[in-house]
């Protein structure tokens, strides 16, 4: 938040590396942003749960599974399955995309709704994490012999990976290029530099 | 705008940037409990608290107590048919192996090692502040590191990941919460409570002076 001169390298106060604005932040999005949607698919592919009880064996995808809740009439869990794992990060991915278009080619939306959405999406993100640890939870206590196991499935790895991608792709986000449409030109001479 | 500035070390001393949309302010005086907020985007820029370094520091201490006791004792316990199974953290850290065994590493550190370096560090930067010592050696890279942490710090998050759970396995079994999963429920309240009494903009300035 301190303000140094034009052209400083270094944060005279914490000393992390200093950009007026970082010419590759676009390209950092747009990388990771690329790698999360390349585990996001097979994070829906692969089975996330696989239990084993005594009469069946069956293994989950994560859609799956949520179908699976609603056919045994269990509506209520399966919407929130369906609403944390599937429409959260599909709104996520397609928020991100949306803003770096924006400030790449220029948006009609103001300023303060991007600037909202920036920050639902980069408060909301880590949150996704919770259906790993719900995988691990449940496959960690669900240990009852012969009665009823349940083991974690490979897609949990690839939501894992997809989440911190997505993380790291609206960290990389610099919110300022949002605003320097409006400061007459000044974002654009600082990319310049 | 950047050659009249650059003239005098001691004006841009007093100008601060929000860190979300880059406006420029001349750092105003601000009481404690009230906040300066970015007039353009609405980021809290400085939100001054009395005593906030102490109870800052209380809360880490004993956020980080919780966090260590609730990793020994178990959170959730389960039982059907006569069987019965508890689960501690570090078992539901490790419920992942064969090709999965990396997730386990990440897991563990997203909910233990992860928040409790956080905090270390956060206790380490802010004793000598409010002891009015000088700042210990290499602070401000501590305190950074704190900072770049936060978003990986997910204890409260698993906190919630233990409900969830708890709500997918109740028709299934008879589920009960172990006193690690009391632990965490005040874990999320702490950890709520630490940000919204944190002012970065005072710590930085005391680690400046």
């Amino acid at each position: 938040m301190r303000v140094a001169p034009m052209g400083t390298r270094v944060c005279p106060r914490c000393g992390s590396p200093l950009h007026s604005r970082d010419p590759l932040a676009l390209q950092k999005v747009w990388a990771w942003w690329f790698l999360g949607l390349g585990c996001y698919i097979p994070a829906n592919l692969y089975p996330m749960l696989e239990t084993r009880t005594l009469v069946s064996s069956q293994s989950d995808t994560i859609v799956g599974g949520a179908v699976e809740l609603a056919h045994h009439g269990n509506w209520g869990v399966a919407i929130i399955i369906l609403v944390a794992s599937v429409l959260i990060p599909v709104a996520k991915f397609l928020a991100l995309a949306g803003l770096a278009i924006g400030v790449w080619r220029g948006s009609r939306r103001s300023q303060t709704r991007r600037h909202l959405l920036y920050e639902i999406v980069e408060y909301i993100g880590r949150w996704s994490m919770i259906d790993v640890f719900v995988v691990a939870i449940l496959s960690s206590l669900v240990q009852l012999q012969a009665l009823a196991t349940i083991t974690p499935g490979r897609a949990s790895l690839f939501f894992a990976l997809s989440v911190i991608f997505t993380m790291l792709s609206a960290q990389s986000f610099d919110s300022r290029l949002i605003w320097d449409s409006l400061g007459g030109g000044d974002g654009k001479e600082d990319l310049a530099q | 705008m950047n050659h009249e500035l650059t003239q005098d070390e001691d004006d841009l001393g007093r100008l601060i940037a929000c860190p979300e949309c880059d406006l420029v302010y001349s750092a105003p005086p601000v009481a404690v409990r009230q906040k300066a907020e970015c007039a353009r985007c609405h980021t809290v820029l400085i939100a001054p608290r009395r005593k906030a370094g102490k109870q800052l520091i209380a809360l880490a201490m004993t956020v980080l107590i919780l966090i260590v006791a609730a990793t020994l004792f178990p959170f959730l316990s389960i039982g059907a048919g006569g069987l019965h199974h508890d689960a501690s953290i570090i078992e539901a850290a490790f419920a992942f192996d064969g090709g999965l065994s990396i997730l386990s590493v990440a897991v563990l550190f997203f909910i233990v090692i992860i928040p409790a370096t956080r905090l270390m560090l956060l206790i380490y930067v802010l004793t000598p502040i409010i002891r009015d010592r000088p700042p210990a050696p290499l602070a401000r890279a501590a305190f950074r590191l704190s900072e770049a942490l936060v978003p990986w710090s997910m204890a409260e998050i698993f906190a919630l990941g233990c409900a969830v759970a708890l709500v997918k396995l109740s028709d299934l079994a008879d589920v009960v919460f172990g006193p690690a999963a009391w632990m965490f429920a005040v874990l999320v309240v702490l950890v709520v409570a630490t940000d919204s009494l944190m002012c970065r903009y005072s710590i930085w300035t005391s680690l400046d002076e």
